[in-house]
Formats: structure tokens, C-alpha cells, sequence
């Protein structure tokens, strides 16, 4: 069961994390972008993260995602143009592409212990309870820095988008 | 019968997902695209951080993942805002078209 649900939904991942990419679009980008998210979720859970995987299809599949539709609705944003493809890029890009991605897969074979098998229900201080504790006593001067972090980018937000005013 | 994944399958997982992100960041001239790349690339590091915090059976991993989340929204408001600004100035979500700081 562990197996079927990773598979399918790392399937899903990539499938529209390679949509992202490919897809001329920006809107397609978007909505292939909250497919990964909503399947990361799924795995977040998987690996008895069940906050993490609330606050992704929170914060991440729904606030900033509906950040960027709205952006993307605001500006108009059609279907980008091609012009100017080097031809390097084209023909070396998806073999390095690969290359890298089976080095990467040969070394963590090699150097993550594979007797770790993930089982779900077996890691279970990932609650809101146990991210708490650890969110207010050993992490709460970065908790509290944070918050001055998402004052400046409120404040960041809201001079670089306001309308110029006349002096 | 009680079979998992092993643990280095989400780690290939996630370094997949990076690879396409810096694909998109690298490849994609739309801005919005090249932005959504750098939240894809986020969302594989956190798939990292999970997995490697379901190993040490520690949750710190996942206190990390909570301060990239914040990081990530602020990121995207002031990014977003940023390209509202650019395309406000330049009438254009092109990369290359956007080449010098001012005017």
C-alpha cells in the first residue's frame, strides 16, 4: 500500500513538475505547479509529517499559488514567445539533464543507508503539538524573527506595487 | 505483509524535482515561469527535509521546512510585487528584454 501510494503520487509530481516546465503558458505552469504541491502533500504524510502537509496545501497549494494566478491574471500573461534558441542548449540539455540526474540517483543509493524503509504511522511526533513545543522554546528566537521577516515583506510588497503618486 | 519505500526513493525523488526546477529557472524567458521554477526547487528541498527528519526521528527537519514555507510567501509577495513593478516600467514579462536596472 506504502509502495502503490509513493509511486503513484511521485508519478503525479513529476509528470506536472515536468509540465511546469515544458508548458509555453504561464497559467498551465501554474495549475501543473499546484498538482506537484498537492501530491508532496500526500508524501509529506506518508512520511508522518501531518502538519507540514496542512500547512503546504495551506500556505503553499492555496495562498501562494493564489498569489501568483492573481499575478498572472493582472499582467495578461499569454503564451511566451521562442526566438533564439541556442542550438547547444538544445541538443546537449536533455542528455546532461539525465546525466545528472543518474549520478544524483547513483550516489544517494550509495550513500543513504538503505536498511531506512519508510512506514507510514512510524514517525509520529510530526503533530501540531510536537512542532509547537519545538516551534516555542528551542526555535523561538527564529519564530520571532520570522515575523519581523514577513512585516518587511509586507512592507516590501506594498511600496514596490503601489500607484506612483504625483508630488 | 508490511512493505515500504526505502528512504532514498523520496531522496531521488526530490533531486528530480530540483533538476526540473533548475531546468525551468534556466530554460523558461517568462518571468512567472522562471519564478514558479524557484518555488519548485523549494518544495524539493523540503521533500529533503522531511525525509531525512522521518530518518533521525528527529522534528527539526519539519521545524526547518515551516521557516522555508515563511520564506517562500514572502519571497513570492515581494517578488510578485516586484514583477508587477517591472511590468508597470517595461510593459514586458520577458527576461531578455529586461537587461538593465534602469531606464
Amino acid at each position: 500500500m506504502d509502495v502503490i501510494l509513493f509511486l503513484v503520487f511521485a508519478i503525479i509530481a513529476v509528470v506536472c513538475g515536468i509540465n511546469v516546465v515544458v508548458q509555453r503558458h504561464p497559467i498551465t505552469s501554474a495549475l501543473s505547479l499546484i498538482g506537484v504541491m498537492g501530491s508532496l502533500a500526500v508524501l509529506y504524510l506518508l512520511l508522518g509529517a501531518e502538519f507540514i502537509a496542512m500547512a503546504q496545501v495551506i500556505v503553499y497549494a492555496g495562498a501562494i499559488m493564489v498569489l501568483f494566478v492573481f499575478v498572472i491574471m493582472l499582467l495578461n500573461a499569454g503564451a511566451e514567445e521562442t526566438r533564439g534558441k541556442s542550438l547547444v542548449a538544445q541538443l546537449l540539455g536533455l542528455p546532461l539533464l539525465i546525466l545528472f540526474l543518474a549520478f544524483a540517483s547513483y550516489f544517494v543509493q550509495r550513500f543513504v543507508p538503505s536498511s531506512t524503509i519508510v512506514h507510514f504511522g512510524a514517525f509520529k511526533s510530526g503533530t501540531a503539538q510536537n512542532i509547537g513545543i519545538a516551534l516555542f522554546t528551542r526555535y523561538l528566537l527564529p519564530f520571532e524573527v520570522t515575523s519581523v521577516l514577513i512585516l518587511i515583506a509586507i512592507l516590501g510588497a506594498i511600496v514596490l506595487a503601489r500607484k506612483e503618486l504625483d508630488r | 505483509m508490511m512493505t515500504g519505500v526505502p528512504l532514498s526513493w523520496y531522496l531521488i525523488l526530490s533531486a528530480v524535482l530540483f533538476a526540473l526546477g533548475v531546468a525551468g529557472f534556466l530554460f523558461r524567458k517568462n518571468i512567472i515561469t522562471v519564478f514558479m521554477s524557484i518555488e519548485l526547487m523549494l518544495n524539493a528541498v523540503n521533500l529533503s527535509f522531511i525525509a531525512f527528519s522521518y530518518q533521525l526521528q528527529q522534528v527539526n527537519g519539519h521545524i526547518f521546512t515551516f521557516f522555508v514555507m515563511v520564506v517562500a510567501a514572502a519571497e513570492a509577495a515581494v517578488g510578485l510585487a516586484i514583477i508587477l513593478s517591472v511590468f508597470k516600467n517595461r510593459a514586458t514579462l520577458n527576461v531578455d528584454d529586461v537587461n538593465s536596472m534602469k531606464y
